[in-house]
């Protein structure tokens, strides 16, 4: 009941106009800057943070969380239209949702978007105002060696991503963890894989300057060949009717929006990892607990439910530990952590004792965010599918251009913008060949993450393995990576064979 | 397509050797107090794609791979040549960004894809290829606080920071 | 103050003629396009979050006719930052916020080919203090007990820091060279990460900067054991400082500075120097200095750049005892 009423007081809060007119301009911003390839909500915040000082705190958190909100759905947009993923939260997306737009079904894979991640984020928010303090709690107990377990079901998951072709697959992981060994080594503070001595390989290879490279460049390159160059991408229309129509197709995915959305949360949850790791792996399990794994990648809605709702859901999780414990789970967060300490607010256990106001302010907030967000989403399907219909020549010089841009925004240099054509050449060649693009650009996520985690165990228990067995977290998550990891391999192999049986026919 | 697959597992497996000769700048063994050593972690998984790389190559070349037995040629012969002006005029783009800056390089190759590669009118050319950095200008520079290089053409933005910031 | 009084020395010269006329050329110098303010750090960090708190005090009160654009080049332990920063030469719209990592990167990564006295000082604006932590429920109540307990450990102790060779790891190794201990020094990605580590119990130990623990502390979560100070920090009259425990070369501090590029005119540093004793001298700054611990600490141009001398002089000591550079 306490929580009821404190809400209520939130929401009375959160439709003040200021606060209102506020979240809705967060999100219509966050929305537009989210869709940028190489833009995401660290921009829109960072960028807009110093126009808060200017409000009261609470409309201040308010409008950030917005425009946060605002770019989680935002990055959907190019993923499913352009095949960019907008922000790295969005890769996942791309997976299913770039086959879906290039069939014509853009709209399906919209509204898919836009509903699962008002699923997510709804979910996500219900759990932060029921069992706030008691998570952030367990989130404290994952130390170095809970987190190298948690990357370990991370990349158990991503095996069946692969292709069919496993040794492709397991050498674009190790390629993918490489590249994210490149500039400093966090444990020993020195330099490494300085390439050629550029001094731009010293902050490392981004993310999304990678993705960008192969899914913007070299996911061009592709069509153009396959079209030679007059490209139709589809034929597309969109009403009313076919958006309804759109949102009854998700009702067969609606566990996979529960499920995902519970994941992406505790995923979100955990500092130092955030929204994109969960979004992956809310793909990866999807794909793997599926009936039918081998239509992912082609276009199925279920491939581009999972992470939406993951990723909504991660970025609320994600607000967790900022709030509770002063630690930010993702850039973005760390931002607004700023942002509050600026406003005068210490985050940390004490903020929902003596800031209930601010707090349940913020948790209202959401809820009315998301519902601001999916409305607004819903209604601008028509306008994204319109740029689908630009003509070929048109449409694809812009791609490029906004690939570059976006490549060159998130650290301002042109080294990053090069590495985006090498990789958009390169990449196009390898997926010729039939190398998967996807655990590719994942290794290069959670290397950094798994490397220090696993280097940081070993220090800490002085070079003791066994602790991966007898912490209690940290074995359930072994196992349960061990079991993720066998099981798509049996089917494989299992389905392969039935394949060699049914060519050994048909040649007989 | 066989002799693409086949030289490009050779390269992987030249590129990681490379990547191996780059980690053990770095210890790459276990040093004391400090857990496995900075190299440690490239080097050994580097050496695994080489493996991997050798592993591919093998079943290319005994035709394993869909690839490794295909006979068809790597790129559509149609396709290449509007690829090789896609490769270059992207190339051309970026190397002029450094020199005259991103909104006039923006400008020339919007002018040459819509117009040289897409025939389309010269009123459409001329208004996609002048609106497109006008808009990023305003969205970039302004709206966001990033700020493109520019090159050569920097003073000719002076009175327009003056205006707008 | 000495920018006016140079107003007349500042005349036509510098930028005005290359121009177009944007330049009002009466005046004494003023940016005329976007100022980049690199940041040697990640986005997220201590010196990230100060950074964005001081451009937006310079946004607020109008203090530049250009906004100052944060930028993190933070790689390589803010060896990208170093080397942008020399690449500039001579261009008066960079100017870089750093910290102590400005004085050790050069020094442990000679290849970057940084040279800190050919930079232009702008100022220190506050210094950061450290204090040693241990979580609250830990039994250890004081220096003597801390000792004794990390004695009887010996390796099995483990000491949280940000990094390898940056400040954290410096302050062990200050730590137990004067205090004559041995402990596991397990480098994390940032403050946050470690003091979420020690209450976790992942670690036993930390040396956080005091607004890193400030949230934990005020929840009792962390007790700081001592500080390594000069005098006691206002916003812990009870902890002692390692001084007054008796180990006087146990004081050790962050600064946080603003540079330029070298080969700047004088009339463009004193601008940048009046932007930033107004940011000093603004409420706002003053209130976070309190908020945060953190000691207000203006020093400028000749005398900013003798302590950086000095201050780099004291680091090369500290690597070479920790057997990070051959002395």
């Amino acid at each position: 009941m306490d929580i009821l009423a404190n809400l209520a007081g939130g929401f009375v809060t959160a439709f003040e106009p200021l606060n209102l007119a506020l979240m809705v301009l967060g999100c219509f911003l966050g929305l537009m800057i989210g869709a940028i390839p190489g833009l995401g909500s660290v921009n829109g915040v960072a960028i807009l943070l110093p126009i808060t000082f200017v409000v009261p705190p609470t409309a201040a958190i308010i409008f950030l969380a917005a425009i946060y909100y605002g770019a989680m759905y935002g990055g959907a947009i190019s993923s499913i239209m352009l095949g960019i993923p907008g922000a790295s939260t969005a890769v996942a997306t791309t997976f299913d949702g770039r086959p879906l737009a290039l069939k014509g079904f853009a709209d399906r894979a919209l509204v898919a978007a836009a509903v699962a991640s008002f699923v997510g984020g709804t979910v996500s928010i219900i759990l932060f105002t029921l069992f706030a303090p008691p998570l952030a709690d367990f989130a404290l107990r994952f130390g170095p060696s809970e987190e190298f377990a948690l990357m370990m079901v991370a990349f158990a998951t991503f095996v069946g991503l692969g292709g069919d072709d496993i040794p492709k697959t397991l050498l674009m992981i190790l390629l993918g963890l490489v590249l994210s060994t490149v500039g400093l080594d966090e444990i020993s503070g020195r330099p490494r894989l300085i390439f050629f001595d550029i001094s731009g390989f010293y902050k490392g290879i981004s993310f999304i300057v990678l993705a960008i490279g192969i899914y913007g460049i070299g996911e061009m390159l592709w069509t153009v060949e396959q079209a030679k160059g007059k490209v139709e991408i589809a034929q597309h229309t969109v009403n009313f009717a076919r958006v309804l129509n759109g949102i009854r197709l998700l009702k067969p995915t609606l566990r996979t929006m529960g499920l995902s959305s519970l994941l992406g949360y505790f995923v979100g949850m955990l500092p130092a990892a955030g929204a994109t790791p969960g979004s992956l792996m809310a793909y990866g399990l999807t794909k793997s607990m599926s009936k039918n794994p081998q239509l992912y990648g082609k276009g199925e809605l279920a491939g581009v439910v999972a992470p939406e709702a993951a990723n909504n859901a991660a970025s609320t999780g994600a607000l967790l530990p900022m709030m509770t414990l002063g630690i930010p789970g993702s850039p973005t967060t760390a931002i607004i952590l700023g942002g509050m300490i600026i406003w005068g607010l210490t985050p940390g256990p004490m903020l929902f004792i003596e800031q209930s106001e601010f707090v349940w302010g913020l948790t209202a907030s959401l809820y009315a965010a998301n519902l601001v967000t999916v409305i607004m989403n819903l209604a601008l399907i028509p306008v994204f599918i319109w740029v689908l219909r630009m003509p070929f020549t048109i449409l694809a010089p812009l791609i490029y251009v906004l690939c570059l841009v976006g490549g060159y925004a998130p650290d301002n240099v042109m080294h990053d913008v090069w590495l985006i054509l090498i990789f958009g050449v390169a990449g196009y060649a390898l997926r010729k060949l039939d190398y998967p693009m996807a655990p590719l650009v994942l290794a290069i996520v959670l290397g950094p993450l798994a490397e220090r985690s696993f280097r940081q165990t070993l220090i800490a228990e002085q070079g003791d393995w066994t602790v991966w067995a007898t912490r209690p977290i940290s074995a359930v998550c072994m196992l349960i990576a061990l079991a993720l990891f066998l099981y798509p391999l049996i089917l494989g192999f299992r389905r392969r064979r039935a394949a060699a049986a049914a060519g050994m026919e048909m040649q007989g | 397509m066989r002799a693409a697959e086949l030289s490009t597992a050779a390269l992987l497996a030249v590129f990681s050797c490379y990547l191996m000769w780059h980690s053990v700048a770095l210890p790459i063994g276990w040093v004391e107090e400090a857990g496995p050593g900075g190299g440690a972690f490239p080097f050994w998984l580097s050496l695994g794609m080489l493996v991997f790389s050798a592993v591919i190559f093998y079943r290319g070349w005994r035709g394993a791979t869909p690839q490794g037995g295909s006979s068809e040629p790597f790129i559509d012969p149609d396709s290449r040549g509007i690829l090789l002006v896609t490769v270059l005029s992207v190339t051309a783009l970026i190397g002029l960004t450094h020199v005259i800056g991103a909104y006039a390089s923006i400008f020339l190759f919007m002018l040459f894809y819509v117009g040289g590669v897409g025939r389309h009118r010269w009123y459409t050319t001329i208004a996609v290829a002048v609106s497109v950095p006008v808009i990023l200008f305003f969205f970039f520079e302004i709206g966001m606080k990033i700020f493109l290089p520019k090159g050569i053409t920097e003073p000719l933005f002076y009175p327009l920071y003056r205006i707008f910031l | 103050m000495t920018s006016k009084s140079r107003l007349l020395a500042a005349t036509a010269m510098t930028f005005g003629l290359g121009v177009l006329g944007a330049h009002d050329a009466a005046a004494e110098w003023k940016p005329f396009k976007p100022v980049e303010f690199i940041i040697m750090a990640g986005q997220g960090g201590g010196a990230d979050r100060l950074a964005r708190f001081i451009q937006s005090i310079v946004e607020k009160h109008d203090l530049s006719p250009m906004p100052f654009i944060p930028i993190n080049k933070g790689g390589g332990s803010g060896a990208e930052g170093l080397r942008y920063l020399k690449d500039k030469e001579g261009d008066p719209h960079v100017i870089m916020a750093t910290l102590n990592s400005y004085y050790t990167t050069p020094l442990r990564q000679p290849e970057v080919g940084v040279d800190i006295s050919e930079f232009t000082p702008i100022a220190r604006l506050a210094e950061d203090y450290f204090v040693l932590w241990v979580s609250a429920d830990s039994p250890d109540k004081d220096l003597d007990s801390y000792v004794a307990n990390v004695k009887e450990k010996g390796k099995k102790w483990r000491m949280g820091g940000t990094g390898t060779g940056q400040e954290d790891s410096l302050v062990t190794t200050m730590l137990e060279n004067d205090l004559g201990l041995t402990m596991t020094y397990v480098p994390f990605k940032g403050g946050g990460d470690v003091a979420k580590a020690l209450i976790g119990d992942h670690i036993e130990s930390t040396v956080n900067n005091p607004s890193e623990q400030m949230g934990f502390f005020e929840a009792d979560k962390s007790r700081p054991i001592a500080a390594f100070t000069e005098e006691r920090i206002a916003a812990f009259p009870d902890t002692p400082t390692f001084k007054e425990l008796g180990h006087p070369d146990l004081v050790y501090q962050m600064q946080r500075s603003v540079v330029a590029p070298g080969g700047i005119d004088k009339d463009v540093q004193d601008f940048y120097i009046n932007v930033f004793k107004q940011v000093y001298e603004s409420q706002e700054w003053q209130d976070y200095c309190k908020s945060e611990a953190l000691e207000c600490a203006w020093l400028a141009d000749g005398e900013l750049q003798d302590y950086f001398m000095k201050e780099q002089e004291k680091h090369r000591k500290i690597l070479q005892d920790m057997g990070e550079l051959p002395s």
